[in-house]
């Protein structure tokens, strides 16, 4: 161990029940650091169950779930998010009566060290200032601007959707499912978006569209019924036979 | 890089736009000093220091309604202990002979409300919706009904009075004549609104906005929601116990009524009336209710139905309230298209009013038969004599509220068509919505 580098996130022997029906069998994961990882599976496997376990969402039943070589396992979700772990939402989630530069700028607030101050003028901090309008640009929304969320199109939310998760400067980002609903060239613009707000960060990804998995992903975990099945590059994803039989079917071959 | 980020970020206010800002205080603040010297009667005096207390109070309410989401069934409980402490400061001071003067009590009524907004905030505030409403009112009874057991505090029914004019005086004001409490008032809610409004503008009240819109979201960019709406619970309990104080000024005495289930539901009216999603909406609706309720209780004894009816009114048609109602207009003000709603609005008043005056006729005969139907059936109701008795009232309330409302539906509905023609061609004018 000594020397190496910890793992962005290692879950060992994680499992999760609600009652007596265990939804997530034993899982070990790991994403290195500066990883693109992409999470696949069928509906049902527990893929955003994983998700809601690592972001703190949910309590995992037992196990060890560590980011950076830290146990995170059992903390609140803000607590995890402070430790540099953010995530975005399947449904999308954002702040749907304040204006997309508001929803930014709620993001970057606490990474920007202002915590719960009551004593300072919110418009007088340029630094919550530059950075809002940063993300703002860089998730082509500048025209947005001033309009209320909750009133922007569906593959406008899921861009801001987006912002709000990288804003506060997460080293470790877990997106869920990004472009689920979205038009082909909907896709290909969240995916190059996608692709360079997370340069020199940790993504962890789920997502049902293989091109964009396989376009995306340096490596790839299957997950199916609760387990983690296969795990690997690409190419040894494509040839497992394991993950051929459950999951790809006919048209991987 | 930097020219974009600077061109992606709203620009400053201009200088035209600071001058507006400052410029709308310095507008108050003059307002508030001379509105004494236009209209200076006794009680057009305490009718104003009773709105200013008021308004604190709806805005304070408005920390957890409108900016955080919380819907509390028991603010009262800080106004009233604030009030309560004011009075057993004030008896304090003036005992032991303390060099403290009268305006600074108001502060000891918003640290009691602190206190014990800090003290019981802390469970109530874990949750928000249904769980803290239903906190809120428990707490409410729970304080209220001790304030008629622990009779040595609170003074049971008839509670603790004290007298304000034998603190240390200012500028040689003692505090008696009804004037100086007005500017004492009034310099408070001064003082109380900027603060509130500043309130809104630092990263706390933008994150209260946030755990209003999604508290599940805001754990996910680093802040725990409990606390945003803990520290909120916090600022609305220190200006109610201010208000609370003010009032307790005001009428020289504090009772239970202060902390009672009416209180708290008077500053729930006043807020929503007035529009929960703009700042001005309580300061609106508190001026609103408290001439509401002085007005009607003279001219109706049942004066209390018609403010229900009222507040159902507008939480069924109004939800945004007066001010989000004037607030629908401005995109046709900006658009030029105004004039062609208000002939609808005229053809649609006179229907409404008919079936409004149908239903008053018809409440109060009802409430002569139900409360004196012995007595001579020639009443009067806001002014107007009618006869409770005679078949013709009947008929006319029955007919006025019938076709009324009839007529009022078809042109309310042709208000709706109105409007949404107005809007459009503002929208093609260039004004965004």
């Amino acid at each position: 161990m000594s020397g190496k580098e910890p793992n962005a996130i290692e879950l060992r022997d994680v499992e999760k029940s609600f009652g007596i029906t265990k939804v997530i069998q034993t899982i070990n994961l790991k994403v290195a650091q500066g990883e693109r990882h992409a999470l696949i599976g069928p509906n049902g496997a527990g893929k955003s169950t994983t998700f809601n376990l690592i972001s703190g969402y949910m309590k995992p039943t037992s196990g060890s779930i560590q980011l950076r070589g830290e146990e995170i396992a059992g903390l609140r979700p803000f607590q995890i998010n402070r430790r540099g772990l953010s995530r975005s939402f399947q449904v999308t989630n954002v702040f749907g009566n304040m204006t997309v530069w508001e929803n930014l700028r709620c993001a970057v607030l606490w990474a920007t060290g202002q915590r719960y101050a009551f004593w300072k003028n919110i418009d007088k901090l340029p630094e919550v200032r530059e950075r809002t309008a940063r993300i703002l640009e860089d998730i082509h929304l500048v025209g947005r601007r001033d309009v209320p969320a909750g009133l922007l199109t569906y593959a406008e939310q899921r861009a801001l959707e987006i912002g709000i998760t990288i804003a506060g400067g997460a080293n470790v980002i877990l997106l869920d499912e990004p472009t689920a609903g979205m038009s082909h060239a909907e896709t290909e613009r969240a995916v190059s978006l996608i692709r360079r707000l997370t340069e020199g960060r940790t993504l962890l990804i789920v997502e049902h569209d293989m091109s964009v998995v396989f376009g995306l992903a340096d490596r790839i975990s299957v997950l199916v019924y609760g387990q983690v099945i296969a795990s690997g590059t690409p190419e040894e994803i494509r040839g497992n036979p394991k993950v051929k039989e459950a999951y790809l079917g006919e048209e991987a071959a | 890089m930097r020219d974009i980020t600077v061109s992606a970020a709203p620009p400053p206010p201009a200088l035209a736009d600071k001058l507006k800002f400052y410029g709308i205080w310095v507008g108050v603040a003059l307002i508030l000093l001379l509105l004494p010297k236009i209209l200076s009667s006794g009680g057009s005096l305490t009718t104003f220091s009773l709105i200013g207390i008021s308004i604190i109070f709806a805005l304070s309410y408005n920390i957890l309604l409108g900016q955080t989401g919380m819907l509390s069934f028991g603010h009262a409980v800080y106004y009233g202990l604030g009030g309560f402490l004011a009075i057993h400061a004030i008896n304090f001071i003036v005992g032991h002979k303390f060099p403290i003067p009268l305006p600074l009590v108001p502060m000891i009524g918003g640290a009691t409300g602190l206190f014990f907004a800090a003290l019981i905030g802390w469970v109530s505030t874990q949750r928000s919706g249904t769980a803290f409403a239903m906190i809120s009112l428990g707490l409410a009874e729970l304080v209220a009904s001790s304030a008629l057991i622990l009779r040595s505090f609170f003074g049971g029914e008839a509670g603790v009075s004290a007298n304000r004019t034998k603190l240390l005086k200012v500028f040689d004001w003692n505090f008696g004549p009804q004037i100086q409490i007005y500017y004492l008032v009034a310099a408070w809610t001064l003082v109380a609104v900027i603060a509130m409004y500043a309130l809104t503008r630092t990263p706390l009240g933008r994150m209260c906005n946030a755990v209003r819109d999604n508290p599940e979201r805001v754990q996910f960019v680093g802040y725990d929601p409990h606390v945003i709406r803990y520290l909120a619970f916090c600022f609305a309990g220190f200006f109610a116990g201010i208000a609370g104080a003010l009032a307790a000024i005001n009428f020289e005495i504090a009772n239970s009524a202060y902390l009672g289930a009416v209180q708290s539901g008077t500053v729930l009216f006043a807020a929503y009336i007035g529009g929960i999603g703009f700042f001005i909406g309580p300061i609106v609706g508190a001026i609103f209710v408290t001439f509401l309720s002085l007005g009607l209780s003279d001219v109706t004894p049942v004066w209390q139905l018609y403010f229900g009816l009222f507040f159902i009114a507008v939480v069924m048609f109004a939800p945004g309230g007066i001010t989000g109602l004037l607030m629908m207009h401005r995109p046709l003000l900006k658009g030029g298209t105004m004039l062609r709603v208000l002939p609808s609005y005229a053809v649609a008043l006179l229907p409404t009013l008919a079936m409004v005056i149908g239903l008053m006729l018809a409440i109060e005969s009802t409430v002569h038969y139900t409360v004196n139907p012995s007595e001579n059936p020639h009443i009067r109701a806001f002014g107007i004599p009618f006869n409770a008795a005679s078949p013709l009232t009947w008929a006319a309330a029955l007919a006025l509220i019938v076709v009324g409302f009839a007529l009022a539906r078809l042109s309310w509905r042709r208000v709706g068509h109105a409007w949404d023609e107005a809007l459009t061609t503002a929208r093609q004018n260039g004004v965004a919505a």
